[in-house]
C-alpha cells in the first residue's frame, strides 16, 4: 500500500497565552492508495481543520504533513496551490459548482486552470462523468439537475485527471437518504480506483461507508475501527451484532 | 419476526410446499434471519391447527406436503400487516444502565465506556454497509433489512453522543449516586417501561 497522506504530529494551534486554541493536537493519521477513511466527531471537535490542512488550504502549527511523498511546508506558494489543483479534489455539503458552467466545464475547469488544453481537458471531463452515470448530462447546467447530480458532478471534478486525494466535508448533508447513500457509494467506487478519500462527518450512516473511521473529540484523535470483516460475518446468527 | 405471519404471506401467492416456504423465507429477508426447516413445519402446523392454512397432498408428510392459505388466514394476514408493530423500548435498556454505572464506577472515564461502545456500534453499522455496497442494486429485500438495522444502530449511536455532549457541559462528579430503582448486578425486577427513570420523577 501506498501512503498518499500522512500527518505526523499534527497540530493547529490558534492565538496565544489565555485565548490560545488547541484546535488539533497530535495527530498522527496515514491514508492510503485506494482507502477511505472517514472522520467523526461532533461539532468543534476539529474535524474541519484537519480537512483543510490535509488540502493545504490551512497550515499546521506543529507537525509534517505529506501529500504522496511531498513535505508541504517545503512548498512555495505557487507549488503548494499547483499540488492542490493537480493532486487533490474537494467535495463540499453544498456543491460548490459555477451556475454559469455546464457539467462538463465544471469539471474541466481545473484543469485548463492547471494549462491543460480545452480540447484535452474536455475529454477527461467525459471520462470522469462517464463512471457516475452522467455522460448524458454533460451539457446541462447545475441548475437543471438535481441534488444528487449536481454532487455527482462535483465527485466527478474532485476526481478529474490525475488526482490523488479526494477530501470530502459532509458530501451528502443536502441530500435524501436514497440519493445520499449514491454519493457515498460512487465515491466509495472512486476510493476503489485507487484515490485516497477523507470523508469528515458527524453522521455514523455516512462514516459506515468508509474503510476506517476515525473518532476525533476536542482536537485529538481518539479511537478508531477495526477494518471491517467481511460482510458474510452477517450472515451466521451468531456473528450478529 | 412473526415467522407465522411470514409464512401465510408466502402462501397468499398460492399453495407451497414447506421446503420451499423455508428458501422463499430466508430468500425475500436478505438472507438475514436463517430459519431451521423444524421452525417451518411446528409454525405450520400451528396455522393448520388454527384454520388459517390447510394441507393438501392427503397423507404425505415432510417436505412433499403443500399447503395453502384459507379465508380465515387472509384475514389475519390483512390485519397483521396493518396493526401496530411493537416499538416500545425493552423493559431494562443494557447500554443506558452499563453508561448510568460508568458514572458512579471509581476511577471510571464514562466519555472512554461511552467511545468503546460508539466504536463498536460503528463496527457493526461498517459491516452492514460493506454488505448493502457488496450486493446487486436491485437486491431490495437485502437493501431494507440492512437500512432497519442501519438505522437502529444509528439511533443508538446518536443517543451516545448526546450523552457524550451532556457529559462535557456537565461533568459528572465521581460519587454519583445510582438513580433510585437501578440495582446494577440485579437483572429481574419487575418489568416496569422505564425502571432507570422511576427515581427522576
Amino acid at each position: 500500500m501506498t501512503a498518499v497522506l500522512e500527518l505526523a504530529g499534527v497540530s493547529r494551534i490558534y492565538g496565544e497565552g489565555a485565548t490560545q486554541v488547541r484546535a488539533l493536537v497530535d495527530i498522527d493519521l496515514t491514508v492510503d492508495e485506494g482507502e477511505m477513511v472517514a472522520i467523526m466527531g461532533p461539532s468543534g471537535s476539529g474535524k474541519s481543520t484537519l480537512l483543510t490542512i490535509a488540502g493545504t488550504l490551512d497550515e499546521a502549527s506543529e507537525g509534517t504533513v505529506t501529500i504522496d511523498g511531498t513535505d508541504v511546508a517545503g512548498l512555495s506558494r505557487n507549488a503548494r496551490a499547483q499540488l492542490r489543483r493537480r493532486s487533490i479534489g474537494y467535495v463540499f455539503q453544498d456543491f460548490n459548482l459555477l451556475a454559469g458552467l455546464t457539467a462538463a466545464e465544471n469539471v474541466a475547469l481545473p484543469l485548463e486552470l492547471d494549462g491543460v488544453g480545452i480540447r484535452a481537458a474536455r475529454v477527461a471531463a467525459r471520462d470522469a462523468l462517464e463512471p457516475l452515470g452522467l455522460a448524458e448530462r454533460a451539457g446541462r447546467y447545475p441548475d437543471e439537475l438535481s441534488g444528487g447530480e449536481r454532487q455527482r458532478v462535483a465527485i466527478a471534478r474532485a476526481v478529474v485527471g490525475q488526482r490523488r486525494l479526494l477530501l470530502a466535508d459532509e458530501p451528502t448533508g443536502a441530500l435524501d437518504s436514497v440519493s445520499g447513500e449514491d454519493v457515498m457509494r460512487l465515491l466509495r467506487r472512486a476510493c476503489e480506483r485507487g484515490v485516497a478519500g477523507v470523508v469528515v462527518t458527524h453522521d455514523a450512516q455516512l462514516a459506515a461507508w468508509a474503510d476506517r473511521v476515525v473518532f476525533l473529540r476536542d482536537g485529538r484523535m481518539v479511537d478508531q475501527t477495526a477494518r471491517p470483516a467481511g460482510p458474510e460475518s452477517l450472515l451466521t446468527p451468531g456473528a450478529r451484532p | 419476526m412473526s415467522v407465522r405471519h411470514a409464512l401465510l404471506a408466502l402462501l397468499s401467492e398460492g399453495p407451497k410446499y414447506g421446503l420451499r416456504l423455508r428458501q422463499e423465507f430466508e430468500a425475500r429477508t436478505g438472507e438475514m434471519w436463517p430459519l431451521n426447516v423444524g421452525q417451518v413445519y411446528t409454525t405450520l402446523q400451528r396455522l393448520e391447527r388454527d384454520g388459517l392454512v390447510e394441507s393438501e397432498g392427503g397423507e404425505s408428510e415432510g417436505p412433499q406436503k403443500g399447503f395453502r392459505i384459507t379465508g380465515e388466514g387472509r384475514r389475519e394476514l390483512a390485519g397483521w400487516l396493518r396493526s401496530p408493530a411493537e416499538v416500545g423500548s425493552p423493559p431494562r435498556d443494557e447500554l443506558v444502565i452499563k453508561v448510568l454505572v460508568a458514572l458512579i464506577v471509581p476511577g471510571t472515564d464514562v466519555r472512554e465506556v461511552i467511545q468503546a461502545h460508539r466504536r463498536s456500534l460503528v463496527e457493526a453499522m461498517q459491516r452492514y454497509t460493506h454488505l448493502k455496497a457488496s450486493a446487486p442494486d436491485d437486491d431490495v429485500a437485502l437493501a431494507l433489512v440492512a437500512d432497519a438495522e442501519l438505522f437502529r444502530l444509528e439511533g443508538i449511536v446518536r443517543w451516545l453522543d448526546t450523552a457524550d455532549a451532556r457529559l462535557a457541559r456537565f461533568p459528572q462528579p465521581a460519587a454519583a449516586v445510582l438513580p433510585a430503582g437501578i440495582h446494577a448486578s440485579d437483572g429481574d425486577t419487575e418489568p416496569e417501561a422505564h425502571p432507570e427513570l422511576e427515581g427522576r420523577r
